[in-house]
């Protein structure tokens, strides 16, 4: 959204890789999404879906590889921080501080916060402010978690299945606030999920990742439109997934 | 960062606070300032203080954010990690200090006509003064190093328990003795002073062997790091040179009835002990070694100093640690 931040690709990974002791969870995951997408990252569990998003965040450093983000090193200093907003998995919040307590700590360390809007979004959900963030629901946590990483101003917002642990309605409300902040903004988006339908509603590009490698990746409208014109028929993006997921060798 | 760390900390802050604030009311109005009890309590307290706020403030610092998944939505803010960390520690690590420095003045204030009277001040060295700030500084940090490390709050809070607990023994049964070296004095053996038997030292009586042990002679206000009887080399008094002196000694039922009970010896074993004392003491003599008085305030700096700079140290491998992870 700031035009002096208009880099050319989203995310660039090279050759990256993540051990954990002996464990490999990414390993040689080469990957580019151009800029001003929102983007939907899909892949079966142990694809390496949660650690190319710590990577992409700076929440942990890569064993091999590279990885860039909005042209910056990830994590690499307060500036590059502030351009990006992150949604961890299960939505983490501090159970012991209230929901008030939770904005004032954003504000104190983002300097682009946008406080008013963090009030807004909060007071249109109906949540206390003054009420402890141990108590809320499950998809009002998520809402706090999501309000927290929007309000920074990110150029870049990267939420780790953040409807995992939701049930269907929480679901679908998230999603849908999600889809509004994008419209309102035009803030670049990186959104995983493991169900297709998640990222229907919200995203106009794709990466299938399987095991570190991208099976499938492009814009959702030309990926559904050309195998309309090879096969001749039209097809659900949840069966060209499933198809991307179960073969061996990149299917574009 | 640091109005978030004080919004995360406060409520534990002011626990601790009122409880120091409800403490020096009670000091300066409520409890007897010729309570030997209390006096006991109180230094209790000052010893083991350092030790829970390894454990309740500096384990869970790091611990609980990896416990709970808050360091995904703390390390995601526009605040470096470093920063994080750097700022975290010294905010909770100086209300530590503040803490320990706090609850020693208060007691120190209060214990000083007692302490005074005592004469000893040495024995109430490590609850007293300057140096309870540099065991809360050292106790803190290691706290939050082990949760660092092992990232789960329970485990590091009694890693840092155990580990503490193991670093004060040694420091004042090791080197605490060697800071300084002690003032040497030798004594005449006095056959009316000295007795015969073992133990006395830290090691359990089965790891002695009975030698003579003349009382410590009278130094108020010292410490006596050491007591021992020599020749003019400066060889230690042996079994076998005891022996060999006096053949007698130690047979019969004389000294008293061992642990507990104090019966007085029969005059026979009292004049054999008395007669092979006067007999050692013609090559042997009494040798001690104390600190003086007016080493207590050079030993508290020195031993606040130690603490500081090893806390300095573990401030480091956190950094060091949480810039890794």
């Amino acid at each position: 959204m700031n035009s002096t931040n208009t880099a050319a690709t989203l995310l660039a990974a090279s050759g990256l890789g993540k051990r954990y002791r002996r464990r490999w969870a990414l390993s040689g995951c080469t990957l580019e999404i151009p800029a001003g997408r929102v983007v939907g990252l899909v892949g079966p569990n142990g694809a390496g879906k949660t650690t190319l998003l710590h990577l992409a965040a700076g929440l942990i450093a890569p064993t091999t590889g590279t990885v860039e983000v909005l042209g910056g090193r990830p994590g690499d200093g307060p500036v590059q921080l502030s351009r990006v907003g992150f949604v961890a998995q299960d939505t983490p919040v501090y159970p012991r501080l209230s929901v008030g307590a939770h904005l004032r700590m954003a504000g104190y360390l983002n300097p682009g916060w946008d406080g008013a809007e963090a009030r807004r979004r909060i007071e249109q959900l109906a949540i206390d402010l003054r009420q402890r963030a141990g108590r809320l629901s499950g998809g009002q946590r998520a809402q706090l978690a999501l309000t927290l990483a929007v309000a920074k101003r990110p150029d870049l917002l990267i939420l780790d299945e953040p409807v995992a642990s939701l049930d269907p309605l929480a679901r679908r409300e998230f999603l849908r606030s999600v889809a509004g902040t994008v419209a309102g903004r035009g803030t670049n988006v990186v959104l995983s999920s493991h169900l297709v339908a998640d990222l229907e509603l919200v995203c106009d590009y794709l990466v299938v990742l399987v095991a570190s490698r991208v099976r499938l990746a492009g814009d959702i409208a030309e990926l559904l439109a050309s195998h309309h014109e090879r096969s001749g028929q039209p097809v659900r993006l949840d069966d060209l997934v499933v198809a991307a997921m179960s073969q061996t060798g990149d299917v574009r | 960062m640091i109005r978030f760390t004080w919004l995360q900390f406060r409520a534990q802050a002011v626990v601790v606070a009122g409880a120091l604030a409800l403490l020096a009311i009670a000091a300066a109005g409520l409890l007897h300032r010729d309570d030997g009890a209390v006096r006991l309590w109180l230094g209790v307290l000052v010893l083991v203080a350092p030790g829970l706020i390894g454990m309740f403030w500096g384990a869970p610092l790091v611990a609980r954010e990896f416990e709970e998944g808050t360091f995904r939505l703390a390390w995601t803010q526009s605040v470096t990690r470093t920063r994080w960390m750097a700022v975290k520690l010294a905010v909770v690590g100086l209300a530590s200090m503040a803490a320990a420095g706090l609850l020693s003045l208060v007691v120190t204030w209060w214990s000083g006509p007692l302490d005074r009277a005592d004469l000893n001040q040495f024995a109430t060295f490590d609850q007293r003064s300057i140096v309870p700030v540099g065991y809360a500084a050292f106790a803190f940090t290691l706290g939050v190093l082990a949760g660092a490390l092992i990232r789960r709050t329970l485990p590091a809070m009694f890693v840092t328990l155990a580990v503490f607990v193991a670093v004060r023994l040694t420091e004042f049964s090791w080197v605490r003795p060697r800071l300084f070296s002690p003032v040497l004095l030798n004594l005449a053996l006095n056959p009316g002073s000295t007795g015969y038997g073992q133990g006395g030292s830290l090691l359990p009586v089965a790891f002695t062997s009975p030698t003579l042990e003349p009382n410590p002679p009278n130094l108020p206000n010292t410490w006596i790091t050491s007591l021992g009887v020599v020749n003019f080399r400066g060889q230690t008094l042996t079994t076998q040179v005891l022996n060999s002196a006096c053949p007698d000694i130690g047979k019969g039922r004389g000294g008293g009835g061992g642990i507990g009970g104090h019966t007085k010896a029969p005059q026979a074993v009292v004049n054999t002990v008395q007669d092979c004392v006067a007999k050692i003491g013609t090559t042997y003599h009494e040798a001690v070694a104390y600190q003086p008085a007016s080493r207590y305030w050079p030993l508290q700096w020195s031993e606040l100093a130690i603490f500081l700079g090893a806390t300095l140290i573990l401030a480091a491998a956190c950094l060091w640690r949480i810039r890794r992870s």
